[in-house]
């Protein structure tokens, strides 16, 4: 001992519980890859299915577990204010596992089919998952940059798996570029928030944000800028939405339905902790800019969905305009907006994989014309119906989800009197619900005498299917519990 | 003349524009990996300055973790363009276009 100093390093306090759900889910993908290096020859997807499940689930229950702690006790933070645990994070990963069961489940049969290593797939998914959930979390800018990057760099190989394929390779190399360029302007963002406000928590920035007004704003704004610019990448908002169509049609289905509606709700969560949680004092600077983004993003995503002619294509542009309706909740910079906002997202995530999980049963390759649904209502009825209910939702029609979930967008932006854009949002509903109904008239009207596809769908497909019309009805007849839950999940920043 | 906090700032924005414009600009699928490393040192250079200036040191801590990420992006992105490259040999982002926008 003689010569060496005694250093005494105290770490920050760890609250283990609230760290599980993603502890278990990084343990599962490891598991995983143990279990396919031991085997004596390729498995087939069952095992690893199996064990991304069991993750799910049990990540599930410690999840509604820490809900209840956190309606007793209320919200806290944890390692040094680094993650928070408040209804928000709760409710993001709570939106996280069910979709990771759903895509796990939509993986099962179409990596057999497709000759994908299963292993590996979900070892990514749960860290990609995993990733997400510590996105939603974060109640520091470098540890969301963490959770950020984890989610990324796990969806750029999912999305190349399908190595065969030129269109999954491009559309990852696409993903890879775009990705890593917004990364950078979301970490100059935070590197200017950190020069400005002296710390990257987002608990110190919204502190001292409250505490000093600025003589020279230069720097806090170009922050925001550079902040709203990466996020704007992330959620494929217009006009930083170019890559999204090429991405999602090039990328396996099931990954597409994943990249739609994870990473969307994940980049959701992070601009929503950033900006109306910790930015909330200066709300009058960044508020504007989010409202012409949402304008932005409303048209172009209607109007080019209409001008397609590939149903994955539509959707993709489809799931643009749904950022748009999002960004028009957030835009209101109030409570009422932000509950509207994650109630919009909870809904569209079962919307959208229920639509990628139609269009990976019914596609072999990268080409989805719309010529191959035609019929579809004849041969196959009752995954027709369920198609047809899908795109309803997305287009907005009551006794479906998707109707609530319009409505309080647009309420939130009427009380914040932004009477414009409540227009915009609807006349873009408008727009919308007719290339929605093309492809259901695609399905249902036909020429006599024309055969329809019949695609087999596996009975883990069929699951998912019958889970997400089935909530899709659901929350459109009985909206309260799942309203309830969204205005308990406003974030609050707590020092921990 | 005395070299201020400022400069840095300037010479880590030059690099992030330098960065950005690369990856805008040039085709081969290399040098665009690269750009992205060179807008990420931009930002570690602001990182560094920041730091200085506010006597932090978690302003430096912060170019760890996103050294690390940067490595990550990269074995990732290599892995890609080798798997292109691979099937197309000397291909650029041009040939990458079967799926128009």
């Amino acid at each position: 001992m003689s010569g060496l100093p005694h250093l005494a390093f105290a770490g920050p306090s760890i609250d283990w519980w609230a760290l599980l759900p993603q502890m278990i889910l990084l343990g599962a993908a490891l598991l995983i890859l143990l279990l396919s290096a031991l085997a004596p020859q390729r498995t087939s997807s069952g095992l690893a299915t199996v064990i991304t499940l069991f993750a799910a689930v049990t990540a599930y229950i410690v999840a509604l577990g820490l809900w209840s702690d956190v309606k007793t006790e209320g919200p806290s933070a944890t390692v040094a204010s680094a993650l928070g645990v408040d209804g928000f994070s709760i409710f993001f990963t709570i939106l996280i596992l069910v979709a990771l069961a759903a895509t796990a489940l939509l993986a099962h049969n179409y990596l057999d089919r497709e000759d994908i290593d299963p292993p590996e797939f979900h070892a990514l998914l749960l860290c990609s998952a995993a990733g997400a959930i510590v996105m939603a979390s974060a109640n520091d800018l470098i540890v969301m940059f963490l959770g950020l990057e984890a989610l990324s760099i796990a969806l750029y190989v999912m999305i190349a798996m399908h190595a065969r394929r030129p269109e999954a390779r491009e559309s990852a190399m696409k993903y890879f570029v775009l990705g890593a360029f917004s990364s950078a302007f979301l970490l100059y963002g935070i590197a200017l928030t950190y020069g400005s406000t002296g710390s990257t928590n987002l608990v110190h920035v919204r502190d001292y944000l409250d505490a000093v007004v600025f003589r020279d704003q230069h720097l806090l704004m170009a922050a925001m800028a550079l902040l709203l610019v990466g996020f704007s990448f992330k959620v494929a908002a217009a006009p930083f939405h170019f890559w999204a169509p090429d991405v999602y049609q090039g990328a396996p289905s099931p990954v597409t339905g994943w990249m739609a509606s994870i990473a969307k709700a994940a980049g959701f969560a992070a601009l929503l902790r950033v900006f109306f949680a910790a930015f909330a004092s200066h709300d009058a600077d960044w508020a504007p800019v989010v409202a012409v983004l949402a304008f932005l993003t409303l048209l172009v995503g209607a109007v080019m969905a209409i001008l397609q002619t590939d149903v994955k294509r539509m959707l993709a542009f489809s799931s643009i305009s749904h950022a748009g309706y999002v960004l028009v909740a957030v835009q209101s910079a109030s409570a009422n907006g932000t509950s509207a906002a994650l109630f919009y997202l909870f809904t569209y995530t079962f919307m959208v994989l229920g639509s990628f999980a139609i269009i990976g049963a019914m596609g072999v390759d990268g080409e989805h014309p719309l010529d191959r649904y035609a019929g579809l209502g004849r041969s196959r009825p009752v995954l027709a119906m369920a198609f047809t209910i899908l795109l309803l939702a997305q287009a907005g029609v009551p006794l479906t989800s998707g109707f609530v979930g319009k409505f309080q967008v647009i309420a939130a932006a009427v009380e914040g009197r932004g009477y414009l854009l409540a227009s915009v949002a609807m006349l873009s509903a408008v727009i919308g619900a007719f290339m929605y109904l093309r492809i259901v008239m695609a399905m249902y009207v036909v020429d006599d005498g024309v055969e329809g596809p019949s695609p087999t769908v596996h009975w883990t497909v069929s699951i998912v299917l019958i889970g997400v019309v089935g909530f899709t009805l659901l929350i459109g007849i009985v909206p309260q519990f799942l309203i309830e839950f969204a205005e308990d999940a406003v974030p609050v920043l707590i020092r921990g | 003349m005395e070299i201020t906090t400022g400069w840095y700032l300037v010479l880590g924005a030059l690099l992030f524009v330098i960065g950005g414009t690369g990856l805008l600009i040039r085709r081969n699928p290399l040098v665009m990996l690269m750009c992205v490393e060179l807008m990420l040192n931009g930002v570690n250079l602001s990182f560094v300055a920041f730091s200085r200036t506010l006597g932090d040191i978690g302003g430096q801590t912060v170019v760890f973790f996103v050294l690390v990420v940067a490595a990550a992006e990269v074995v990732v992105g290599l892995g890609l363009v080798v798997a292109i490259l691979r099937r197309q040999p000397g291909s650029t982002a041009d040939d990458l276009s079967a799926l128009k926008g």
